[in-house]
């Protein structure tokens, strides 16, 4: 860094902004969006050489042209909210339950032997072969679509909680008991403060598989509004543009989510090192 | 999709160090009360009482009629099902190409993964150019990418292929390439003392230090795989366990879906300890430090 401040200072202005510009360049690593840019390029040119028939491939700007439309209109942020809505809705009931069940298996050993298997085997279940028993029982509308989302942030949460505080080191365990802790200060001051990285990869998971569960609630339930209506819709009525715009937001919204909670645990695990 | 890689990891560094707690933990109980601990019978007993119980509730709410049938159809209504299914021979036709279905798709995308991976864990040209590309598209779930792919290739059996190997291809291509990556430089540099040449570096180096990693990805690519398959059957098939739960919903018949629920289950179950049997045979070290220990 000295280096670098003995050189700007010695150098003339224009040479100080090159050698800025080639620090930044050399900083972002280009290499990696040759391979986005190839797609979108193949993309473009597809579509332009008509390799693919239009009927099966929008051209970029098609879509980029109906995400205008239907922003303006207003139609797809209600169908969004919709979508969200549910999401949340499924995430909270499911988080909630997870971490009660979770710290139940935590905290008594006893419960976590009895129970804990069988909350194992359970994950082996595939999530999508609950879809039609949720539907028999709660049927193909929201509520069918909420339960089966929260089931699916159900899982991860549990397992999370219940490694976290099972795995709180013994001798933290016989502190606490020479200091007379209740097992609710054990658990409020030990417990859950030692678990919470794993609470949060718990958490992460279950917001990757509710969202998975939105989209496939919304694909294999009864159409409703929301953004999986508009998938079917496009693909039903063979607008190819509205199929490839929800695909993208979906996609998108995935990405967001799994993002959030990366930056949300690196933030986490910083304070936690603190 | 790579969930269980993000739970997983975290706990295996955590209970490897619970693991010498509790075992010193024990040691100490067992001092104290001699070698009647919690025995793995036990434990096992323990663990399956829990299903049983809620077997035994299911079995006694239906005989009292407490639930209706629509709801929760007694336990002798699934066994009848059960044995008429397997009677005529329908529910191993299913499982048959439900497997089939599976070890295709899970066979393309081990293949692709293992090729893939050990490319980007070799070179990291590779990885610096097409990893981050695999990882957003890994972030994105192939359940948003099958409308899209039912327009390219029809609903038959290539889309079931494709979906479930992409599925499985995903997590292998991580495992593997960060194995090799993580191989201790250490051991590279003893490679290069010896005078290795790069076929035997690859075979007695990088491959040995690779495979628990490799191991994980194939395993949690298994998972995937069984995953998508439920998806894609639910989506679009006329046989197969998916379809059987389908066509339950449609007949309301409840005992159909719990049956083929049960089967998936199991089945799942059934490959995932094939592999990790499969896992130590290829891992014989592994059994020989852990004798010594």
């Amino acid at each position: 860094m000295s280096i670098d401040a003995a050189a700007a200072t010695t150098l003339p202005a224009e040479a100080r902004a090159g050698t800025a510009l080639r620090s930044v360049t050399r900083r972002i690593d280009w290499r990696p969006w040759t391979a986005f840019a190839a797609l979108l390029a193949l993309w473009f040119a597809a579509h332009h050489f008509g390799w693919v028939p239009a009927k099966y491939l929008p051209s970029p700007l098609a879509v980029v042209q109906r995400l205008i439309r239907e922003v303006t209109a207003g139609t797809l942020l209600d169908d969004l909210h919709e979508t969200l809505r549910r999401n949340l809705s499924g995430l909270v009931i499911g988080v909630a339950a997870g971490l009660a069940l979770g710290a139940l298996l935590g905290a008594s050993s006893l419960v976590g032997r009895i129970v804990g298997p069988t909350v194992l085997a359970q994950r082996q279940t595939a999530l999508f072969a609950w879809v039609p028993l949720l539907a028999m029982w709660f049927g193909g509308g929201d509520t069918g679509k909420i339960t089966f989302i929260a089931v699916a942030a159900f899982q991860p949460v549990v397992i999370g909680t219940w490694r976290g505080i099972s795995l709180v080191p013994a001798t933290y365990r016989e502190l606490s008991h020479v200091l007379l802790l209740s097992r609710w200060n054990y658990m409020r001051l030990v417990a859950l403060p030692h678990a919470l990285p794993m609470i949060f990869t718990g958490l992460h998971g279950a917001l990757i598989y509710a969202w998975l569960a939105t989209v496939g609630s919304e694909l294999f339930l009864n159409i409703s509004p929301g953004l999986g209506g508009r998938l079917n819709e496009g693909s039903q009525l063979f607008e190819i543009d509205l199929l490839f715009l929800v695909i993208l937001l979906f996609g998108l919204i995935g990405l967001g989510f799994n993002t959030l909670a990366e930056r949300a645990e690196g933030l986490l695990i910083r304070w936690n090192n603190r | 999709m790579s969930l269980a890689e993000t739970l997983d990891k975290p706990a295996f560094d955590q209970s490897a160090r619970a693991g010498t707690a509790t075992a010193s933990a024990a040691r100490r109980r067992a001092g104290r009360r001699g070698p009647a601990g919690p025995t793995p019978l036990g434990s096992v007993l323990l663990g399956l009482s829990f299903p049983f119980a809620l077997l035994v509730a299911w079995w006694w709410a239906a005989r009292l009629g407490l639930v209706p049938e629509q709801i929760l159809p007694a336990p002798a209504t699934i066994y009848e099902t059960l044995s008429s299914l397997i009677a005529d021979g329908s529910l191993t036709t299913h499982l048959e190409v439900s497997t089939h279905r599976v070890l295709v798709g899970f066979g393309l995308g081990a293949l692709f993964g293992l090729v893939f991976g050990a490319a980007a864990g070799l070179s990291p040209t590779v990885r610096a150019f097409l990893y981050p590309p695999v990882q957003a598209v890994a972030r994105v779930n192939v359940l948003a990418w099958m409308p899209l792919l039912t327009l390219f290739m029809g609903i038959d059996e290539p889309l079931k292929y494709v979906v479930i190997g992409w599925s499985a291809a995903i997590p292998i291509i991580l495992g593997t390439a960060r194995g090799i990556e993580n191989v201790s430089p250490a051991f590279r540099e003893l490679g290069r003392v010896l005078h290795f040449n790069t076929r035997d570096t690859l075979r007695l180096v990088v491959l040995p230090g690779a495979v628990p990693s490799i191991f994980a990805g194939l395993r949690e690519g298994l998972a995937n795989a069984w995953q998508t398959l439920v998806l894609a059957e639910l989506f679009a098939s006329f046989e197969g366990l998916g379809y059987l739960m389908t066509w339950g919903r449609q007949l309301f018949q409840l005992d159909l879906v719990i049956i083929a629920m049960i089967v998936v289950a199991l089945a799942g179950l059934a490959m995932d300890l094939g592999l990790r049997w499969v896992e130590r045979r290829a891992q014989p070290w592994k059994r020989g430090t852990r004798d010594v220990h």
